[in-house]
C-alpha cells in the first residue's frame, strides 16, 4: 500500500499554474467577436422609473442595449423567494439596482455610453436602517418589512429572568463587510436560441447559476452550461450574486448573438454586490452569584437589504449559533431579517454566525464581570458538555471538550500572566494593553434538512491510463478543494495525489454536488468523494481485477484492464444523512448540524490613547475540526479567516450615504495589509468525526467567528471601556474614550 | 502608437497611447498573468518589474516602458525551472486563490534582489503594497523567508 495521503501537506494541485501566471481566470479569456457589457444602475435608493433618455450624441445603433422588456423568460433571480429582478422596469428598490445593459466591442465606448443614459426616477422615501424598517412607516417588502422570523427556545426564560437576582443586559451592533475577493465578479456568455446559453466565470456555485439561467431564458436545463474558471476568492461573495452577472452577460449575448464579457470594476463590485448583513443583537442574561448561566434571552436582527436573496438562511444560522457553546437550562433566541433600501446583503463566510457570536462573546465578558469572575473561569463553568442540549433541541453527542481548548489557548497565549501584568502596568501609560478571549462553535454543512434537500452527488471514474478523475460541482476558490479531494480519493484508492485529477466544474460534465458554501466541501462533498472512490475500488476487487491488498501500479493496471473490458469504470455517491440525525422543518427543532467545529481564540492588543489606534499584537487560534486532511491548507484557512475577522473588527467600515456605499474603493475601505496583522498562531485538536472523510469536519467559516469578540474583549480589558459596536475604528474609540480619559 | 521595450527578455513592441495603462498593453500581448484587482494602485495584483523596480502597471503610463526591461510573472521562471520564490510559495502554502500571487511573487523577487537575507519585518514592508484576502499573509511571509534560505 502507499503511504498515507491524509494529514500530510500535499502541494496545491493547481499551485504551479498560479505561481507562474498560467491559471486562467475569466478576464483572461478573449473569444473572437467579443463584446464588453456594462450596467446602467439606479442612482437613488427607492423610486418609480418615469423615463429613460438616450443622449443622441452617442451612435446607439452601434451598441446592444438590453432592458427588462428583452427578457425571454422570468425577470426574477431564482433563489429562495424569487423577488429580485434581473433588471428593474418600473420601480427601483435600492441604489445601484440594474436597469439597462449596454454592450460594445470597445470597452471604453461601452463605459462612456453608460454615462449618456438618463434615467428619471420619481423618488419614494427610502428605508435605510433596521429601526426604520421595524417602524414600518414605509412598507417596502411583504406586509411588514420582515423577510423571515425564527424562534428557538428551551425552558422558561421569562420565569428564570424574573426570579434571578442578577440580570445583565446589552445591545451589540455589527456593520456591513465587503468580501473584497481580489478578483472582481466577472462572466463571459454565449447564447443562441438553438443551442442555449453557456457562461464561463468566477463563481462558487455552478448549479445555482445553471438553475437561474434556465428560468431567465425559459429554456430547459439541458440547454444551459456553466463553467467555472479559476476563481480569485469568494468568501460568499460569489455564492448567489454571480447568477445576476451571468444573467446580464447572457442577456446581452442572446440579443447580440456575440460573446459578451462583463467584468466589474472594483468600485462597481463593492457598491452594487452583496456584503455581510449588518446586525443588532440584544441580550438579557440571568446568572447566579457563583457564575452559572440561568437564562439567555436574545433578540437578533439582521438587515437583509432590498431583496430577500439568502437572508432567511443567514438568519437561520445566526439564530442557531447565537447561544454559543454554553449549557444553560433556559434559552430563547428570536431572529428577524428585515428589508431596507440598500443593495441586498448576502453570503459572507460565517453566514450570520459571526454577528450573533460577536454579541454573545462580548456579552459573556460583561456577565462575568457582573459576578466578579474572570472571563476564562466564567466560561469554563458554563461550557457545553457531551449530553447537554442546545436551544434548538440538539443534544451534543460528540466528545467535545471546550475546557481543553481553553486551557491550550490560555497556555499558548500566556493569557493569565499577561493579563495580570498588563493590569499592573497599564496605569497612566499612553499605550494600554489587554487580553481577550472568545469561545465558539460553527456548524458544518447546510442547516437542518438542507443537505437532504440538496441530494448532492459526486462521481469518481477510472481512466484507461490508470488514473482517476473526480467529478463534482464543488469549486476551487483558493480554499483547497482540488487538493483535499485528491488526497481523500488517493487515500481511499491506495494511490497518490498525483494520480487524481479533479475535473474543472462544468455543468455539462459534473453532477450537482451542491454549492461551495457552508463549510460543507470537505466534510459533506469530501465524504461523497471518499465513498465514490471506494465504490471504484470495490468494483475492481469484486470483479476480480484487484486483490484486496494491492500496490499503486497494480491498481493502475487493474483500472486499465477493467476499462478495456467494460468500457468505463465509474462510481457515484449521493448524500444520505448520518444515522440518527433528526430535524423537524416545521417546528425548527432537532439536530441543526451533523457536527460542529469548536474553538477558543485569544487576542492580545495595544490601544494607543493618543491616536486611538488599536494594534493586535498576538493572536492564538485553537480549534477542533476533526481530522486535518492537509495541515498547510487547514492552517491557511484559519489564518485567512482570522485576518478577515480582524479586518471586520477594526478596519472595515462600509460608509453609507442615502443607501449608497460612499467608500467603494480599496483606497478608503481598509482591509488588513501585511503591516497590520499580528502573528496568527494556529493549533488543531483532532477528534475524528465518524461521518466525515477520514474523520474531517468543516473548517472554512469557523475562523471568522472568533476574532472580533476576542479583540473587543481585549480592548475592554486594556481600557476599561465597554465597546459594543463594530468596526472599532479610531474615531469610534475616541468618542467612547475621551470622556473617560479627559 | 508603438512603445518598444524588452518584455521577459524579448524585444517587444507594445501598442497603445503613451498615457494608456501599461497593464492593458501587457495583457493585450497575451501575457494575462498580470492581474487587475482595483485599478487604482492599492492591491498590487498588477505588479511588474520595470528595470528591476516593482511598479503597479495599472498606474504606469505605457510611455514609461519605452526602452525599459519589463518582467511579468511569466518571466520569473527559467523555462520549466521555477524561481526559488515560486517553489517556496508552493511548499509553504503562499498561494490560495492565486489572483494576488503574480504581484506577490514579483514583490518578493524584487525584495530578495536587494535584500538577500530579509527579516520578517523586511518582508512585511516589502509586501505592504500587495493585498491578499485569502491567506492572512502568514504563509506568504514564510514562503519569502524560505525562498531567501534556498537562494
Amino acid at each position: 500500500m502507499n503511504p498515507p495521503q491524509i494529514g500530510r501537506p500535499a502541494r496545491r494541485k493547481e499551485g504551479r499554474a498560479k505561481v507562474t501566471g498560467q491559471a486562467q481566470y475569466v478576464d483572461d479569456l478573449s473569444p473572437d467577436g467579443l463584446l464588453h457589457g456594462v450596467t446602467v444602475r439606479s442612482p437613488v435608493a427607492r423610486g418609480r422609473i418615469t423615463s429613460i433618455a438616450f443622449d443622441p450624441v452617442i451612435p446607439w445603433d452601434e451598441f446592444v442595449v438590453v432592458s427588462a422588456a428583452d427578457i425571454p423568460g422570468k425577470n426574477r433571480v431564482k433563489l429562495i423567494v424569487d423577488d429580485q429582478p434581473y433588471l428593474a422596469s418600473d420601480v427601483v428598490n435600492h441604489a445601484e439596482e440594474p436597469i439597462l445593459l449596454i454592450a460594445h466591442a470597445d470597452r471604453a465606448k461601452a463605459d462612456a455610453a453608460r454615462r449618456h443614459v438618463t434615467i428619471v426616477i420619481d423618488p419614494l422615501p427610502p428605508v435605510l436602517t433596521i429601526d426604520d424598517s421595524l417602524a414600518a412607516r414605509e412598507i417596502i417588502w411583504g406586509s411588514d418589512n420582515v423577510f423571515k422570523r425564527y424562534s428557538v427556545s428551551k425552558g422558561d426564560v421569562d420565569r428564570a429572568l424574573a426570579e434571578s437576582a442578577i440580570v445583565v443586559e446589552g445591545e451589540y451592533e455589527t456593520g456591513a463587510q465587503e468580501q473584497l475577493y481580489i478578483e472582481p465578479n466577472g462572466m463571459i456568455a454565449v447564447a443562441d436560441r438553438e443551442r442555449g446559453v453557456t457562461v464561463w466565470g468566477s463563481m462558487q456555485c455552478p448549479y445555482y447559476i445553471h438553475n437561474a439561467l434556465a428560468g431567465l431564458f425559459g429554456i430547459p436545463e439541458e440547454r444551459v452550461r456553466v463553467v467555472q474558471m479559476a476563481t480569485g476568492g469568494g468568501f460568499g461573495g460569489k455564492e448567489e450574486f454571480p447568477s445576476v452577472i451571468a444573467g446580464h452577460a447572457a442577456l446581452l449575448a442572446w440579443k447580440s448573438g456575440r460573446p459578451v464579457k462583463m467584468i466589474y470594476g472594483r468600485t462597481e463590485d463593492m457598491a452594487s454586490t452583496t456584503k455581510r448583513h449588518p446586525a443588532r443583537t440584544k441580550h438579557r442574561t440571568a446568572v447566579s452569584r457563583d457564575g452559572r448561566l440561568l437564562a439567555i434571552d436574545i433578540d437578533f436582527i439582521i438587515d437583509g437589504g432590498a431583496y430577500c436573496t439568502l437572508s432567511p438562511v443567514v438568519l437561520s444560522r445566526g439564530t442557531i449559533h447565537a447561544g454559543g457553546p454554553y449549557a444553560c437550562p433556559n434559552v430563547r433566541v428570536q431572529g428577524r431579517a428585515v428589508a431596507t433600501n440598500v443593495p441586498p446583503h448576502g453570503a459572507f463566510r460565517g453566514f450570520g454566525a459571526p454577528q450573533s457570536i460577536f454579541a454573545l462573546e462580548r456579552h459573556m465578558d460583561r456577565v462575568a464581570a457582573a459576578v466578579g469572575i474572570s472571563p476564562d473561569e466564567f466560561r469554563r463553568r458554563n461550557f457545553i458538555k457531551p449530553g447537554d442540549t442546545l436551544a434548538v433541541g440538539q443534544t451534543i453527542s460528540e466528545p467535545v471538550n471546550m475546557a481543553a481548548l481553553l486551557d491550550r489557548a490560555m497556555e499558548a497565549s500566556d493569557y493569565r500572566r499577561k493579563r495580570e501584568q498588563f493590569a499592573r502596568e497599564n496605569g497612566k501609560r499612553a499605550i494600554k494593553k489587554g487580553m481577550g478571549l472568545a469561545a465558539f462553535m460553527h456548524g458544518a454543512g447546510f442547516t437542518g434538512s438542507g443537505e437532504v434537500h440538496l441530494q448532492s452527488v459526486v462521481t469518481v471514474e477510472g481512466t484507461a491510463e490508470g488514473c482517476v478523475r473526480v467529478l463534482s460541482a464543488s469549486t476551487e476558490i483558493g480554499q483547497g478543494t482540488n487538493t483535499i479531494f485528491s488526497q481523500i480519493a488517493a487515500e481511499a484508492l491506495g494511490v497518490e495525489c498525483g494520480d487524481i485529477e479533479v475535473v474543472q466544474p462544468d455543468t455539462s460534465v459534473v453532477p450537482n454536488s451542491g454549492p461551495t458554501v457552508a463549510s460543507r466541501t470537505c466534510m459533506v462533498v469530501g465524504k461523497l468523494v471518499e465513498t465514490a472512490a471506494l465504490g471504484v475500488r470495490h468494483s475492481l476487487i469484486d470483479a476480480g481485477y484487484l486483490r484486496s491488498v494491492y500496490s499503486r501500479t497494480e491498481f493502475q493496471s487493474a483500472c486499465s484492464r477493467y476499462i478495456a473490458d467494460f468500457g468505463s469504470l465509474r462510481a457515484s455517491s449521493q448524500y444520505s444523512p448520518p444515522p440518527g440525525l433528526r430535524w423537524d422543518d416545521e417546528k425548527y427543532v432537532g439536530d441543526a448540524y451533523g457536527t460542529y467545529g469548536w474553538a477558543v481564540y485569544v487576542a492580545e492588543v495595544s490601544v494607543d490613547t493618543t491616536t486611538w489606534e488599536i494594534q493586535v499584537d498576538d493572536f492564538v487560534a485553537v480549534q477542533e475540526v476533526g481530522r486535518v486532511i492537509n495541515p498547510t491548507l487547514a492552517a491557511g484557512q484559519i489564518e485567512g479567516g482570522v485576518a478577515q475577522g480582524i479586518g471586520w473588527a477594526l478596519y472595515e467600515d462600509v460608509v453609507w450615504r442615502e443607501g449608497r456605499m460612499a467608500n467603494a474603493q480599496m483606497t478608503n475601505y481598509i482591509m488588513p495589509t501585511s503591516m497590520d496583522l499580528p502573528p496568527i498562531r494556529v493549533y488543531f485538536e483532532e477528534t475524528p468525526y465518524l461521518h466525515g472523510p477520514a474523520g474531517a469536519k468543516g473548517i472554512g467559516e469557523l475562523p471568522m467567528d472568533g476574532p472580533a469578540p476576542a479583540i473587543f474583549n481585549a480592548v475592554a480589558d486594556a481600557t476599561g471601556v465597554d465597546v459594543r459596536q463594530l468596526p472599532l475604528t479610531p474615531e469610534r474609540l475616541m468618542a467612547l474614550m475621551e470622556p473617560v480619559t479627559a | 502608437m508603438t512603445t518598444n521595450c524588452t518584455l521577459n527578455g524579448r524585444r517587444t513592441s507594445l501598442q497603445g497611447h503613451p498615457m494608456s495603462r501599461l497593464l492593458d498593453a501587457i495583457r493585450a500581448t497575451g501575457l494575462t498573468g498580470t492581474k487587475e484587482g482595483c485599478g487604482e494602485g492599492e492591491c498590487g495584483a498588477c505588479g511588474v518589474l520595470l528595470d528591476g523596480a516593482l511598479v503597479n502597471s495599472c498606474l504606469t503610463p505605457l510611455a514609461h516602458a519605452d526602452g525599459a526591461a519589463i518582467t511579468t510573472i511569466e518571466g520569473v521562471a527559467t523555462g520549466q525551472m521555477l524561481h526559488e520564490v515560486q517553489e517556496a510559495f508552493l511548499e509553504c502554502g503562499g498561494a490560495q486563490c492565486g489572483i494576488c500571487t503574480p504581484g506577490m511573487v514579483l514583490a518578493a523577487v524584487e525584495l530578495l534582489s536587494r535584500t538577500p537575507e530579509p527579516t520578517e519585518e523586511d518582508v512585511r514592508v516589502a509586501l505592504a503594497g500587495n493585498l491578499c484576502r485569502c491567506t492572512g499573509y502568514m504563509r506568504i511571509f514564510e514562503s519569502v523567508l524560505e525562498a531567501a534560505k534556498r537562494q
